[in-house]
């Protein structure tokens, strides 16, 4: 101990203290902040860098899962379109029929009604026709018959020579 | 109670394996240190008694070794004995003696004379300054210790030269690897080596040992002193011979620092754990409440001693070790010695990362004990 203290130079402690305080502070300043900020930093980049590849590999799941989802929407779109076309295609086609039918049916039986006035018509003209027709030729044979007189008392005479008078 | 037990960091640290380890190697490598280090004065002592030719040789070596440890006022690269010539350069010195002395140390001429500044003379005896007369008179007092007025010495010594060479490295270093990563996010250059070391104190010292909402703090102060503690190791395994964290003032210093923060940034909490323990009944709080505030000023204490003895008693082995080699003087004993130096070497190399790093683990716990929040008081 006391070879300790015998060796103990307090000029040399004094000189220790200021160099190594002045080398502290000088340090501090233009090295160790320095340096520890630039490795912080690097490693922030790295973890950064890390997370965010990460998140990109996480993104890149989430696209193809997306694809896949809407490849699978659009499929049962497509699905839905066909189906809700071919139902489209029948209701039209089946409305067309009955319109079709209903419209044939009214047609018919205007043509039918048509056809009947007509008939009824004709029927009448017809009938019109054969009845002048009938009271022309009974005008002429009675024209005719009655012309002859001789022959008129004759067959009156005929007649009522047939006749009987019971 | 347990966080008298959690005092100790080998229990407290966070379940991590390799830190563990790490920390019992260290203990191993210290006391087999400072083992080999008594063993090795023991039996230098004893030879000395014994074999009498070989004295002065040994005792050559001791000095040298004793005057390597030590601070110096000139930075000395080798020196030829015979010759008594010294290659290196001179320092200042600079001496608080009624007004400010201010002189070269070629003055002393490595010791050998006495430097006259002003009127004033001052000599140098084992390293230290002191005032004497033109005649360089040293007296002693009763206990063998020099009497004369030793003088406030603020030289910049080759350790204080070391010190300023390193905070000019350390901030060159850092400095550009600050730059670099302001140019783009990876760093270039030679501060690039040292980005993991300081992810590693951020993530496995800071964060674990403090917490994630405070650690930021204290990075800069941790980040400073770990590669300050680990380059001036690493200086003192180098053949400039100098030993800067293995003296005894500059680890002070660095314990005080330590000491200051630890205190300034105790809150509420820690003062409560302090003095008035939680959750223990009325008489061991009152019991517990010195050894606590005991506990404030070993921990520092602690700190400061077991990075001095660790770096010193590696210096120290090491020497020896290498002195070894010229006394043994055979090609035996020689090549063994050289095989011991180089194998302590490389620990040696552990060892100074190793201080550093616990240097800092204790630090960051000493301060994460400070700003810690108990939300759960019963759990004490």
């Amino acid at each position: 101990m006391e070879k300790l203290i015998n060796d103990f130079s307090f000029g040399l402690f004094i000189w220790q203290i200021i160099l190594f305080v002045s080398l502290l502070l000088l340090l501090r300043k233009f090295a160790w902040k320095p340096i520890l900020n630039a490795v912080n930093d690097r490693e922030d980049g790295i973890k950064d860098a890390l997370a965010a590849a990460e998140e990109a590999k996480k993104e890149m799941q989430n696209v193809t899962a997306d694809s896949e989802k809407l490849l699978k929407e659009a499929r049962a779109e497509r699905e839905a379109m066909l189906k809700e076309a071919r139902e489209i295609k029948n209701t039209i086609v089946s409305d067309a029929k009955e319109l079709a039918q209903t419209e044939g049916d009214k047609m018919i039986k205007q043509a039918q009604a048509a056809i009947e006035s007509e008939k009824k018509a004709a029927v009448a003209d017809i009938k019109n026709q054969v009845a002048n027709l009938s009271v022309e030729i009974a005008e002429k044979v009675i024209k005719e018959e009655l012309s002859d007189k001789s022959k008129q008392l004759k067959f009156v005479e005929g007649l009522l020579g047939d006749i009987k008078l019971n | 109670m347990h966080r008298f037990l959690r005092h100790d960091y080998l229990s407290y640290m966070p379940a991590k394996f390799s830190i563990k380890k790490i920390s019992i190697l260290l203990l191993l490598v210290s006391f087999v240190s400072v083992a080999q280090h008594h063993d090795a004065t023991e039996t230098d002592h004893n030879a000395s008694i014994i074999e009498a030719p070989e004295l002065s040789f040994k005792e050559k070596i001791k000095a040298d070794i004793n005057h390597h440890i030590q601070d110096s006022h000139s930075f000395t690269f080798f020196s030829d004995s015979e010759k008594n010539k010294h290659y290196g350069f001179s320092l200042p010195v600079i001496l608080w003696d009624n007004g400010v002395q201010l002189f070269s140390s070629s003055k002393f001429h490595h010791g050998e004379t006495v430097a006259e500044n002003n009127g004033n003379y001052y000599a140098l005896y084992h390293s230290k300054i002191y005032k004497t007369d033109a005649k360089g008179t040293i007296d002693y007092d009763g206990e063998h210790h020099v009497s004369n007025v030793k003088p406030i010495d603020f030289s910049i010594t080759k350790n204080v030269v070391m010190i300023f060479v390193t905070c000019v490295l350390m901030f060159l270093l850092f400095g550009g690897l600050a730059k670099s990563f302001g140019k783009g996010p990876i760093a270039s250059g030679a501060g690039r080596f040292f980005e993991p070391i300081v992810l590693y104190i951020r993530d496995d010292i800071a964060r674990p040992s403090i917490g994630e909402k405070k650690y930021k703090k204290y990075m800069p102060y941790l980040l400073t002193v770990f590669f300050f503690v680990w380059f001036l190791n690493l200086f003192g395994l180098t053949p400039l011979g100098v030993n800067v964290t293995g003296n005894i003032a500059v680890t002070v210093a660095l314990a005080l620092l330590t000491f200051v923060i630890t205190q300034f940034s105790g809150n509420k909490n820690y003062w409560k754990h302090i003095f008035w323990m939680p959750g223990v009944p009325w008489p061991m709080k009152i019991i517990l409440a010195p050894i606590e505030l005991m506990g404030v000023f070993i921990k520092p204490f602690a700190l400061l001693i077991r990075l001095y003895a660790n770096i010193m008693a590696g210096h120290i082995v090491l020497m020896s070790i290498i002195g070894l080699i010229f006394i043994f003087q055979n090609w035996i004993g020689g090549a063994l010695s050289l095989f011991l130096a180089f194998f302590l070497s490389i620990i040696e190399l552990l060892v100074a990362a190793l201080q550093a790093y616990i240097f800092t683990l204790l630090s960051a716990l000493y301060f994460g004990f400070a700003v810690e929040e108990h939300e759960h008081e019963e759990a004490h």
